[in-house]
């Protein structure tokens, strides 16, 4: 109970500080409907609902990379992660906070997105929005295991995009699998597999990761 | 307490702290001296356990719960108020009956007033007097305090020069400042780095 409180207390002062600073959602936001408008000019007239639905992802995947780009902002300002890393409390709990609050910011921003894809190109079926819940886990469990990585670098907006792709490439093939086959359960099995795997990894490595 | 043998610490090609040979006891008060890129923050993170050594051996008889930590930084929120770094802090550290404690600390500090204002609104030293509290809020068994005496103002710095006085010899210090004449009549040893 206390590593859930502990957890909970972390996740909470994410969500608070971006109801305060107001920096990464709107962001989000922007991002992910402008890069919508974008591909719906870019596409030809003709094109099928499967390339706009790859399109999606991919926009998705760096709206997930802007979010991750931000997530440990504030923890930098100020030595904050300093602060956590010394307390007594297990580190894991540092990135499980962290990453719920990329959950919700990442849950924001595609509660935008799905309607907005309706809109420009073709409303997308449940399997569709089960997949972006299912990549939403694994992204925000490997993408703030990163994000801690890249945050104590120097050349951290360099080193995010180029660790994290590479690691979400499962994600896209499992996500656009389960949008565009008939039988999507086994796409979706497939990212629940790769979550539960790399969720366990990411908690076990944090600590190496923000330590020396 | 703390002790330490052939201590260096790197960063690339450059030599942060070489060869250092330490022992503070419990219940000591070490102040570090010396000028700007000596060594005495590096000091103070290794001791923290925020760096390793590069070289040499280091044994501190605290666990982090028991180590309170003063970096140049305030390691609070900018955006969080004074009162909520100090609940996630006194949260984190597992502080007993801990909003008493937080109280305690702000209304000593001159912070009682303010408790609610964002720490991102605070003054340099007011941020530092918030630094302070975060360090004392687990009434720590070892603390580490990188020139605690930064930015205070003339009340600021007397209230610190207080509590120094009511934690020496009850617990360690190791206290990294520029201004080793004002620590003098409370520490029991002094160590200058080059």
């Amino acid at each position: 109970m206390t590593y859930l409180g502990d957890v909970a207390a972390l996740a909470r002062t994410s969500l608070l500080l971006e109801l305060r600073s107001r920096d990464t959602v709107p962001a989000l936001l922007l991002f992910v409907v402008s890069a919508l408008v974008v591909f719906r000019f870019a596409l030809p007239a003709d094109a099928s609902d499967l390339a706009a639905i790859g399109l999606l992802w991919i926009a998705v995947v760096f709206t997930a990379i802007l979010a991750l780009t931000r997530a440990f902002v504030a923890e930098r300002e100020g030595r904050v992660l300093d602060g956590l890393v010394l307390a007594p409390c297990d580190r894991s709990a540092i990135w499980l906070g962290k990453a719920l609050g990329v959950l919700a910011f990442l849950l924001v921003a595609e509660a935008i997105a799905l309607p907005a894809f309706g809109l420009f190109f073709a409303p997308v079926d449940g399997a569709t929005v089960a997949a972006f819940l299912l990549a939403d886990l694994g992204i925000a469990a490997v993408g703030t295991l990163l994000a801690a990585i890249a945050a104590v670098s120097r050349a951290r907006e360099l080193l995010l995009p180029l660790l994290f792709l590479p690691l979400v490439i499962p994600v896209i093939v499992g996500g656009v699998g389960a949008s565009v086959e008939p039988d999507p359960g086994r796409y979706l099995a497939f990212l629940g597999l790769y979550d539960g795997i790399f969720a366990i990894l990411a908690w076990a490595t944090f600590e190496y990761v923000v330590t020396e | 307490m703390i002790r330490a043998r052939g201590l260096e610490r790197r960063f690339g090609e450059t030599r942060a702290l070489a060869g250092l040979d330490l022992d503070v006891p419990r219940g000591g008060f070490l102040s570090v001296a010396g000028p700007n890129g000596s060594g005495k923050s590096t000091l103070l993170a290794l001791l923290a356990g925020l760096l390793a050594p590069t070289r040499g051996s280091l044994e501190v008889d605290a666990d982090r719960a028991e180590i309170g930590y003063l970096a140049h930084e305030g390691l609070v929120y900018r955006e969080l108020t004074a009162v909520e770094n100090l609940e996630l802090y006194g949260r984190l550290y597992r502080v007993p009956e801990r909003r008493e404690r937080i109280g305690m600390l702000l209304e000593r500090h001159g912070l009682w007033e303010v408790r609610h204002r964002r720490v991102s609104a605070f003054s340099r030293g007011m941020a530092q007097r918030l630094a302070l509290c975060r360090t004392l809020l687990h009434d720590p068994r070892l603390l580490l305090l990188d020139e605690p005496y930064s930015a205070l103002d003339d009340d600021g710095a007397r209230l610190l020069d207080a509590h120094l006085a009511e934690l020496a010899g009850e617990r360690t210090l190791v206290v990294a400042t520029h201004d080793p004449a004002r620590l003098r009549p409370l520490a029991s040893a002094e160590l200058v780095l080059a």
